[in-house]
């Protein structure tokens, strides 16, 4: 239905209808932002959750309120774990994990497992079958079924099973500009953003533990302090700062350093990880020779900001942070993947189309956001039809016309897998560089808000559901990919 | 979980909102006897004075990510090149309309249009079109659709457009659109049908 461009004036409504409809339309309105307040309202209130980290799973569970105390469901804790099998009996429930039994029952605090008592801090309950256990006896409770440590900080909500747990050091380099190292005893793959005199770090998925109690403070004029928080399952680290921050990964992911944003420089000449004047082939040479090399691009950096989408969010920071969980997402299922910046670099176009065609990679995906429309957009190029006015016109174009067939396959590929998520998604053509000018099948994604509007473009989570299902997509796909080298 | 009185006012309230749009489409329908017929064909300015003809407007409309025809009368110039100009100009009124599906800024204008034979057009668009638009695939790659259908459609003989701003080329339309190369008529047509 279209109410713009109606002369009311020369077309009248009769005006019973339109004081009824005004009416209509405005209660409507109210009804339907309160519906939607009430819905929104009350999942959010429910959101806690526990993280697990352990060797051989790191996993989040819900965490239900029950007479004023926090309950996980045992059976879902433990099942990442080890082989577990769960029994109901009326009041009575059943555990098998691995070769231990033990045996509950429903608002009692006493429980027998492999065969001695153990006391919870509050009652054990079930509900629709499932056995759910105080989070307040975590540490004793899971040593009797892990026979390894559980360290579980329980204001955060964070368990860790066997030892472990990613260690953080600081190194500061004073000399000009400030750099500060941070050191992490493995690999990390935080979200970053930044705000005025800040720049922070969210751990969703890395067991990373306090560096100490304190935050600690730096005889530094523009990098200040750091501080380490946690809550709800997640840590956070905070870089504070006088002046604007950038943070950019090396050593495998085992070091971030935060520096200061330099001044602009022109597109080309600066930037240390310009891929055009080192061509990314380490990803690509570490041993496994069959494994798909994807190139992502995470649009504009530098002094070409991309959208803005609000005041204080440009295109630039929401591409790379999005790239950074795609190659997590696309390292996790056997690809090797460049970022074409890692930072805050500037790249023309011909750069990014040189780097893939130099690093012979197999897919392209270049990653776009916008604050208008909602859920995803997924482009091939826009190239002129087969056969019509070719000749020095159309000559510019001959780079990716070979790959095109393939490319709409990537493409239709990954609609499939977000419409799987639930994720509103289209697939159209557009006009933009540098997907003509690649040799190999490419595509670009264009992210939108989603239900949350403007903040889901930063939200990890929702950032994390795309990411995941593009991965899934070129997993499925991987098969044509190769034969373009 | 969420309490059971929540889902049950949620119930109640959605049932109302469904109720309400139903009654609200029956008005609608009863109102809309007075002014379907006649609303696509409305004139997107009132006319000049002077003899008139009917051309097909392909509008952008951003939520459906999608162009639509849409009829509108244009004063009947003398020449090709002038009859192109009008035909853009229209187009770019409604997109300057309050509450335009696709708005563009109030500033944004089109220089002039030349006709290159054999086929190709050049637009020339004002630095406020460019500079003002909108950043983003989908909004800038509509704009260009937009601009190059409604006149290949309308202008026989163009099946080929090239975009200028203030008379140069311009590397991109706001950061996406490549406005390098000449768009191709029945590419960006077949494009818009997928
Ligand atoms: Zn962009």
């Amino acid at each position: 239905m279209r109410w713009s461009n109606k002369n009311s004036a020369q077309y009248p409504v009769p005006s019973f209808q339109r004081k009824a409809g005004c009416w209509v339309l405005s209660t409507g309105y109210w009804v339907l932002l309160a519906t939607v307040t009430l819905l929104s309202a009350a999942p959010a209130a429910e959101e806690k959750h526990i993280s697990v980290y352990s060797p051989v799973a790191i996993y989040t569970l819900p965490v239900l309120d029950r007479s004023g105390r926090e309950y996980v469901g045992l059976l879902e804790l433990l099942e990442p774990l080890g082989r577990v099998s769960s029994q109901s009996e009326g009041q009575r429930w059943k555990l098998r994990y691995n070769a231990v039994d033990a045996e509950f029952v429903a608002g009692k605090t006493r429980a027998k497992i492999h065969g001695r008592n153990f006391d919870f801090a509050a009652p054990f309950l079930i509900e629709n079958s499932r056995g759910l256990v105080p989070l307040a006896s975590l540490n004793a409770l899971l040593p009797r079924f892990l026979g390894t440590s559980a360290n579980f900080h329980e204001s955060a909500r964070r368990l860790f099973v066997g030892d472990g747990g990613i260690q953080i050091s600081f190194q500061l380099d004073a000399s000009n500009p400030s750099r500060l190292a941070l050191n992490f005893s493995a690999p990390v793959n935080p979200t970053i953003s930044t705000e005025p005199g800040k720049l922070r770090m969210a751990f969703k998925r890395d067991p990373v533990v306090s560096p100490g109690s304190q935050p600690i403070s730096f005889a530094n004029k523009v990098i200040t302090q750091a501080s380490y928080s946690e809550d709800n399952g997640d840590a956070e680290l905070d870089i504070a700062a006088n002046e604007p921050l950038m943070a950019n990964f090396s050593n495998d992911r085992r070091t971030i350093v935060v520096s200061a944003v330099p001044p602009a420089t022109p597109p080309g000449i600066g930037g240390t990880q310009n891929p055009a004047a080192a061509p990314p082939a380490a990803t690509i040479a570490s041993g496994n020779s069959h494994r798909v090399l994807a190139v992502v691009d995470p649009a504009h950096g530098g002094d070409e900001r991309g959208a803005a989408l609000t005041d204080q969010l440009v295109e630039k920071d929401v591409t790379l942070g999005f790239a950074r969980l795609l190659r997590h997402e696309l390292e996790t299922r056997g690809f090797a993947v460049t970022l074409l910046r890692d930072g805050d670099t500037s790249l023309t176009l011909d750069q990014r189309a040189a780097a893939a065609n130099v690093a012979r990679a197999g897919i392209y995906i270049s990653l776009h956001a916008v604050s208008q429309g909602s859920g995803a957009r997924v482009y091939t190029a826009l190239l002129p039809v087969e056969g019509t006015n070719k000749g020095a016109f159309h000559a510019w174009n001959a780079a990716q016309a070979p790959a095109l067939p393939v490319s709409r396959i990537v493409s239709a590929a990954i609609v499939a897998e977000m419409q799987k998520s639930e994720f509103p998604v289209h697939a159209s053509s557009a006009s933009l560089r540098p997907l003509n000018d690649v040799f190999m099948p490419a595509v670009a994604v264009e992210l939108a808000p989603g239900e949350d509007g403007i903040a889901d473009l930063t939200s990890a989570n929702y950032q994390q559901r795309a990411a995941s299902a593009i991965a899934d997509a070129i997993v499925s796909v991987r098969d044509r990919l190769g034969a373009q080298q | 979980m969420i309490p059971r009185h929540l889902l049950i006012g949620v119930a109640a309230l959605l049932l109302l909102v469904v109720s309400m749009g139903i009654y609200l489409r029956h008005m609608r329908r009863q109102a809309g006897q007075f002014e379907s017929s006649a609303a696509d064909a409305l004139p997107v300015t009132p006319p000049a004075s002077g003899p008139t003809e009917t051309v097909t407007l392909y509008v952008a409309d951003d939520a459906a990510g999608a162009l639509r025809p849409r009829a509108a009368q244009i004063p009947l110039p003398g020449g090709r090149q002038q009859r192109a100009e009008e035909l853009l100009r229209a187009l770019l009124r409604i997109y300057q309309q309050p509450g335009a599906l696709h708005p563009l800024a109030p500033a944004a204008d089109i220089r002039s249009i030349y006709l290159v034979d054999p086929g190709a057009a050049v637009i020339d668009l004002n630095a406020a079109f460019a500079d003002q638009h909108r950043s983003g695939i989908l909004s800038e790659q509509l704009t260009v659709n937009s601009l190059v259908e409604t006149l290949a459609l309308n202008v026989p003989g163009v099946n080929r457009v090239n975009i200028l701003v203030e008379g140069k080329t311009r590397e991109t339309l706001a950061g996406h659109a490549d406005l390098t190369e000449s768009f191709d008529v029945i590419t960006v047509e077949q494009a818009g049908n997928q």
